[in-house]
């Protein structure tokens, strides 16, 4: 079959409409149907990503009509990954969901499977594409659906927070639109590789200059990098937990993919870092969001909102990686788009079965969860160590790229943030720890209680002399899928450098 | 200072746009009333849609059809002779776009005020920080 790049992203999209209609029809149908979609997409992904190895990049014209005139999609190495990434964590999500939709979304699940279709849609159609404009379109049935997803969350603070999402969401696409007006301006063209074919006579344009920093800053809107990152934190903690545990790892880093897209195959390396003179500028702003999103982390309350704040920290070591003008980096920034992706999901889906069972996760309603929720703690301790790096987990491999790349290129300040956010996070991650170990204390013997704390077997049983901790497990399906995605945090850092040699390194020669 | 007026009066267009933009742009962060955020949000799309249809605008051109089909003897007009095509057909997915957000925006801002009856922002903030 040769359609495989355009069925990726056109069979999620009938399960969409297909979803969203069956429940006029009978209301457990949309589950099923939005099921297999994803499943059928995540197979063609595989599919693709196999024939992108052994073959080279594929080219599907859509319609038939050829490039420059029609759009077409271009599938090499990198975004075959992120394909196999968006498709699989999105089908995994859902085969995961089942029991949270119904329990926080109640008689509208029908609409919450038909609109998560769609973003995954826009999604993979972001990360398939290779025509400018068609790339807005879906980042903006992204956007769009992920509004009305955040609105169907938290009820009082919901729609406020997916409205200020609007407002932001709408100036960073409009921003990147614009950028693609000028370039439209230079260069008559809206394909990919046509654009970067003109772009090459036309280094020192200032029309290209001014379209490329527009594209910029409207990507680095969409994806939360600092200062422009206020929308994320409420929108991503508000929002149901399903759709929390999907946008969090995939919508900011498919936005990275399409900021390094832009970098290597519109503009290329020599109009970034030699033609242009501002690298150094974004590879600081990155080291200020990395510090600043681990200091916000800290000073959260809520489980859901801290972890938003170490998205906007992780933000920052991939667009320092990317920005950093060595191979080192962009070979780091990209392995994190499979390692962040992986461990923000890792994370989020434990505490998706912390938020079933307990309603509400902010930290001081934690305690003793690892006596009751021991699988789910398991899961989260994996993912906790692999986001503060410890080896051999995933997130210690592409940290390492990247501190190498920041020492090869003197950036020690890029080097510094990211050791100083790795402690951060382990100071983080170790107070929940501390928190969810400990069961709660009774005021009546709390001096007790405190001063056995030190040896946590004694505490346990001592507090919990008339109450013996009860198992509350999250359903079978969040569990099992949550000790999945968290065990492969493990064997993808233990395969990292095959994926870099197969993968990463062919596509950037 | 000739010069810089030359300039302004040749590109028009785009100041308008730029003006427009950031009309839109002060709105959707000064003003207090959702309602007015959104306004200016359209605003603000609006002006895009301005820049890209002058972009492909020609002064005295033509649309790009074939002339006088009804006459008999058709004849194709020349690329020089039209206004380029492809930034104005790109519009209408944008307007297509921009009407899509606009109404999500309108539908939580109902929402809004159904629940806490009131569409103006440091009320909304005042209730929120009440819980």
């Amino acid at each position: 079959m040769d359609n495989y790049p355009v069925l990726i992203v056109v069979v999620p999209l009938i399960a969409a409409l297909l979803a969203g209609l069956a429940v006029w029809v009978e209301k457990r149908l949309s589950y099923p149907i939005a099921l297999t979609g994803l499943a059928l997409s995540t197979f063609c992904a595989v599919k693709v990503l196999m024939q992108v190895i052994a073959t080279g990049p594929i080219q599907y014209k859509i319609a038939g009509w050829a490039p420059p005139m029609g759009i077409e999609y271009r599938i090499d190495l990198l975004n075959a990954m992120v394909l196999v990434i968006v498709s699989g964590i999105a089908c995994l999500n859902l085969v995961a969901s089942f029991e949270s939709v119904s329990q926080e979304t109640h008689d509208r699940t029908g609409a919450f499977y038909s609109i998560y279709c769609l973003f995954v849609t826009g999604l993979l159609g972001v990360t398939a594409t290779g025509d400018l404009f068609n790339l807005y379109v879906l980042i903006e049935i992204t956007s769009l659906s992920s509004y009305a997803m955040v609105a169907l969350g938290d009820k009082d603070r919901g729609p406020l927070a997916s409205l200020n999402y609007v407002f932001i969401g709408v100036i960073g696409a409009s921003f990147y639109l614009l950028g693609v007006g000028y370039l439209y301006m230079q260069t008559g063209s809206l394909n990919m590789a046509d654009v970067s074919l003109i772009l090459a006579g036309h280094q020192g344009s200032s029309t290209v200059l001014t379209g490329f920093i527009l594209c910029m800053v409207g990507l680095w809107i969409k994806m939360a990098l600092f200062p422009l990152h206020v929308w994320l934190p409420n929108a991503y903690s508000y929002s149901p937990v399903a759709f929390s545990r999907a946008v969090a790892p995939l919508m900011t880093k498919v936005m990275i993919y399409v900021m390094i897209r832009l970098m290597i195959t519109v503009f290329g390396y020599d109009y970034i870092f030699k033609t242009l003179h501002f690298s150094d500028a974004v590879v600081v702003l990155a080291s200020i969001a990395i510090l600043f999103g681990g200091v916000m982390a800290l000073a959260q309350k809520n489980l859901k909102k801290m972890l938003a704040y170490i998205i906007v920290c992780e933000i920052g070591y991939m667009v320092g990686g990317a920005w950093m003008g060595n191979q080192l980096g962009m070979t780091g920034a990209i392995l994190h788009i499979l390692n962040d992706a992986l461990m923000t999901f890792a994370v989020f889906l434990a505490v998706g079965n912390m938020v079933y069972k307990l309603k509400n996760v902010d930290l001081s309603n934690l305690t003793g969860i690892f006596g009751k929720m021991p699988w789910t703690m398991a899961g989260f301790v994996i993912a906790a160590f692999s986001i503060i790096g410890v080896p051999p987990t995933c997130g210690f491999f592409s940290k390492w790229y990247l501190i190498m790349a920041a020492f090869e290129k003197g950036a020690y300040h890029f080097a510094a943030a990211l050791i100083i956010s790795s402690l951060i996070c382990a100071v983080l991650f170790f107070r929940v720890f501390e928190i969810c170990f400990f069961p709660a204390v009774s005021p009546d013997h709390g001096e007790l209680g405190h001063g056995e704390s030190g040896h946590g077997e004694l505490g346990h049983g001592k507090s919990d002399a008339h109450s013996p901790i009860q198992m509350e497990e999250a359903p079978v399906s969040m569990l099992i899928v949550s000790g999945l995605v968290s065990l492969s945090l493990i064997v993808v850092g233990l395969f990292s450098g095959t994926i870099v040699n197969t993968i990463i390194l062919p596509f950037l020669k | 200072m000739t010069d810089l007026l030359a300039l302004i009066a040749a590109k028009y267009n785009y100041w308008l746009y730029v003006i427009l933009m950031m009309i839109g742009l002060y709105a959707m962060i000064a003003k207090n009333n959702l309602i007015k955020k959104l306004v200016g949000m359209n605003i603000f799309q609006t002006a895009i849609i301005l820049f890209y249809v002058s972009i492909g605008y020609k002064r005295d051109a033509t649309l790009p059809i074939i002339e006088n089909v009804h006459g008999g003897h058709g004849s194709v007009i020349h690329a020089i002779n039209y206004i380029n095509p492809l930034p104005h057909v790109l519009m209408l997915t944008a307007i297509v776009v921009s009407v899509a957000t606009f109404g999500v925006a309108m539908a939580l801002a109902v929402r809004i005020y159904q629940r806490y009856q009131t569409l103006e922002e440091d009320e909304l903030r005042m209730r929120l920080s009440e819980k």
